[in-house]
């Protein structure tokens, strides 16, 4: 539990990616099985451990110190399992559990008497070790690591991060046989017929290229303003897995109940509101829920539109041409008739210019522009540069005023380099701007030094680490859509806002209103 | 309490006054306690001379030093000073009058500090203690195990540059004597704003180890100690330093999300204030049967002297942020 215990610690103030990876490397090379596994599936998300909640640590926490003191600590602290971890009594008396007999008592643990189990855990182990444990009982790590930046932790020469993420779940904590592959061993003999298969993505299209594509090659898609999911069912079982392969099975029964057939799909999750397809806005009140009411999925009914088969009926077609794979796909709707899955019809057009065409008079909130694949392409994993394009549509424009800055993390540290900037409004006292956006990314690193340069000539307030700044710079921002927004005081939300053009030359008079902006929900 | 401050009617004085007044007791030169421009001031040498090194020979009208453990009489009360072993020359104030004793410990702790006197008990019979960290979550480690951190991270990242944050008052020197003891001899490397203070501290016999200016023409700074401001360290200045790794060293480190908050990437809980465990002895040892707590958490240690039926109130103290530059 100790080296586990350092390592979230560490990985907590850990804040540049490839550090992260450092301290994760070492950390599984010098921890031995199965301690290593079950700290890989607690980073991954993948320990199940019997649920306690926060009201019966709290108790066992006022059982040992006085409740006014603990109220006034977790005041200040602001986090249960801190707090508990702080004001726990004692620094550990005896031999430190390892993560193997914490996992092994827990869930040995009946409902009655996890809680003394749990405080027998605590009594052994020192700060660093109870906040360890208290996240592992209550979940959510907080230490932004990601699966896929565990899993890359792992991955190798000899052991490429594909086959890791495409056996990750045929494999299960403490992960033994994973181990002893990435120790010289043999590879896992696995059923991989539920798995996911590492997704094939797009490279955004340069349009002067055009020029040299031959339309007859490519086909042509709209592309879905929701999110790419891979759809398995086998008579096995069935998952959903996002483009990165995380499992969102549990959050779309309503998708999952009517799988019932055998294959595997991609295609693009959405949610309908009648007979259209839903603003991106509905989907993400649906993701990262580990519970969904029924009121839930009849508000926002989810479905999958699919544009590829990967496979049919235990048959990989990955190989096969996208011009084959996409007639079998037909055909295997139209046999199939699957409930809560259409597909994604191709778009018939006989040159680059009709087809821009279609893609400027697309005004459907739910397109995010147009995909252009090769006709006669495999599928292959990754981000190949050729087969697949997007072509996104231009994205919508606001100039809008600077209005507040913070520093930003790992080299930018010192740089003010996330900005928030705002939109004029009417009020009684006059014009004055709200807040409509953030964005950290659009300029060069010249541009930030000089804009880092403004700002500190500009401050005004601080407000904790944020700053702000006297309204004087126009920044032209732009975003791939904007929704309404009850939770921002502009009820205004955009979406990737990033800033194209840093206008030193335009007064902030002429900047966009919140109405302006709102006029292109 | 008056707005001034803490005030002491029968000797006639404030302790550590916010706004200048004609006489002050002050218990050490932090910028919170010692405000430029009284009329005359007492304290110990150690003090009186560091607040004249911040504030200029003409920040004060008469400076008077009194070491500690002499006693003088001040109005219709006797005062003198005990070590508090917060920075150096820092002071309880023990103020006597027919038989009944007051200690007003200004800001103290009683971990080791090898840059000043130890604390020093002194039995009363009224006590003022301060309560930054006066919340029992916090529980400050050993300073040797912190500077082995230190280490071991220099060690670990031998290509980043660590750049402590630190105040110029105390902290600075403190990590500076804790390296040392742990016997790392190399030359540390400080920002200009901690020259002069280091400076001062070794000629008043705190020696402190090879020190050169973070601001010299030298180019690379991997696998060094730098010392700097917390202001600075998070600002352009680090900058020119390289690859830097951000180190804090404060007791609020403990807390995780104010170390984040901070921006540090090694956080070291290095107080130079008393932890939860340090003022609840320090008050029961006392044996004192009434408490003012000023600054920090006041409402955790008066409901704690409550339950140990020490009569204890808050003594709102205006101007005593926990920002203030003695965590």
């Amino acid at each position: 539990m100790t080296p586990f215990a350092h390592l979230l610690e560490t990985l907590a103030f850990t804040p540049g990616r490839n550090a992260k990876l450092a301290h994760l490397q070492h950390f599984f090379a010098q921890t031995p099985d199965p301690d290593r596994g079950w700290a890989l599936a607690a980073l991954a998300g993948t320990l199940d451990l019997p649920h306690v909640t926060s009201s019966v640590i709290r108790a066992l926490v006022e059982e040992r110190v006085d409740p006014v003191l603990f109220r006034l600590s977790y005041d200040y602290v602001g986090d249960l399992a801190e707090t508990v971890a702080l004001l726990w009594p004692g620094k550990g008396n005896g031999t430190p559990p390892t993560l193997d007999e914490v996992v092994g008592s827990l869930r040995m643990a009946g409902r009655t008497d996890r809680a003394a189990v749990l405080a027998q855990l605590l009594e052994r182990l020192d700060g660093s070790g109870r906040y360890a444990l208290i996240k592992l009982c209550t979940g959510g790590m907080r230490v932004g690591v990601s699966t896929r930046l565990v899993q890359t932790a792992l991955a190798g020469p000899d052991h490429p991060l594909e086959d890791i993420t495409e056996m990750w779940f045929g494999l299960e904590p403490p992960y033994l046989p994973l181990f002893a592959w990435l120790d010289g061993g043999a590879r896992p003999d696995l059923d991989l017929s539920l798995a996911f298969r590492p997704v094939m993505l797009a490279t955004p299209l340069d349009e002067a290229r055009l020029a040299d594509m031959v339309p007859a090659q490519f086909v042509a898609e709209w592309k879905w303003d929701g999110i790419r999911v891979q759809a398995v069912a086998t008579p096995e079982g069935r998952r959903l897995y996002t483009r990165t392969g995380e499992d969102i099975s549990a959050a779309f029964p309503d998708v999952i109940d009517r799988m019932d057939w055998h294959a595997c799909l991609d295609g693009e999750l959405l949610v309908r509101a009648g007979a259209d397809v839903a603003p991106f806005a509905d989907l993400q009140k649906r993701l990262n829920r580990k519970r969904v009411t029924a009121k839930m999925m009849a508000e926002r009914p989810a479905m999958i539109r699919v544009y590829d088969i990967l496979e049919e009926d235990g048959e990989d077609l990955r190989p096969l041409p996208l011009e084959t794979r996409q007639a079998r796909l037909a055909a295997w709707v139209g046999r199939v008739r699957p409930g809560g899955v259409d597909l994604s019809a191709p778009i018939a057009f006989d040159d680059w210019a009709e087809l821009s065409a279609l893609r400027a008079g697309a005004r459907d909130d739910a397109l995010e522009g147009l995909m252009l694949k090769r006709r006669d392409a495999p599928y292959v994993a990754g981000r190949p540069v050729g087969p697949w394009f997007k072509w996104k549509r231009d994205p919508l424009e606001a100039d809008c005023v600077l209005m507040y800055a913070q520093r930003g993390h790992g080299k930018r540290s010192s740089y003010y380099s996330d900005y928030t900037f705002g939109a004029w409004v009417d009020g009684p006292e006059g014009r004055r701007l709200l807040p409509v956006g953030k964005a950290y990314s659009g300029f060069t690193d010249e541009e930030l030094v000089r804009l880092d340069k403004w700002v500190r000539a500009n401050f005004t307030e601080r407000f904790g680490p944020v700053r702000g700044v006297r309204p004087g710079l126009v920044l032209e921002v732009v975003f791939d859509a904007v929704q309404a927004s009850p939770r921002h005081k502009s009820g205004l939300a955009m979406r990737f806002p990033r800033i194209r053009r840093i206008r030193w030359d335009k007064p902030i008079e002429e900047a966009a209103t919140v109405a302006d902006i709102r006029a292109l929900i | 309490m008056r707005d001034q401050g803490l005030y002491c009617p029968q000797g006639g004085f404030f302790i550590d006054p916010v706004v200048p007044v004609e006489r002050a007791v002050i218990t050490h030169a932090h910028g919170d306690h010692c405000r430029p421009g009284h009329r005359a001031i007492l304290a110990t040498p150690e003090t009186g001379l560091i607040a004249q090194a911040r504030y200029g020979a003409e920040a004060f009208g008469r400076v008077e030093g009194l070491p500690y453990g002499m006693a003088q009489a001040v109005g219709g009360v006797t005062v003198r000073f005990a070590p508090a072993g917060h920075v150096l020359g820092s002071a309880q104030v023990v103020i006597e009058r027919a038989g009944v004793r007051a200690v007003v410990s200004g800001d103290y702790t009683r971990g080791v500090n090898p840059t000043c006197t130890p604390f020093e008990l002194v039995p009363c019979d009224l006590f003022v203690t301060e309560a930054t960290f006066g919340l029992p979550v916090f529980d400050h480690p050993s300073l040797e195990g912190e500077i082995a951190k230190l280490l071991a991270s220099v060690a670990a990242f031998p290509e980043r540059c660590h750049v402590v944050g630190v105040y110029a008052l105390g902290k600075a020197q403190r990590i500076l004597a804790g390296l040392r003891a742990a016997g790392y001899d190399r030359t540390v490397f400080i920002h200009g704003a901690l020259e002069r203070l280091c400076d001062l501290y070794e000629e008043l016999g705190v020696p402190l180890g090879p020190r050169a200016p973070a601001t010299t023409a030298r180019k690379d700074f991997a696998g060094e100690i730098v010392l700097a401001p917390p202001g600075a360290l998070q600002d352009r200045w680090s900058r020119r330093l390289g690859d830097v790794l951000p180190v804090g060293a404060s007791g609020w480190m403990q807390v995780r999300a104010r170390a984040r908050q901070r921006r540090v990437e090694l956080p070291l809980i290095i107080s130079d204030h008393c932890d939860w465990e340090g003022l609840t002895r320090t008050i029961t040892e006392t044996g004192a049967r009434t408490v003012w707590v000023t600054h920090g958490a006041e409402e955790a240690l008066c409901h704690w002297c409550a339950t140990q039926g020490i009569d204890a109130a808050p003594l709102a103290l205006a101007g005593r942020g926990e920002d203030g530059d003695g965590d």
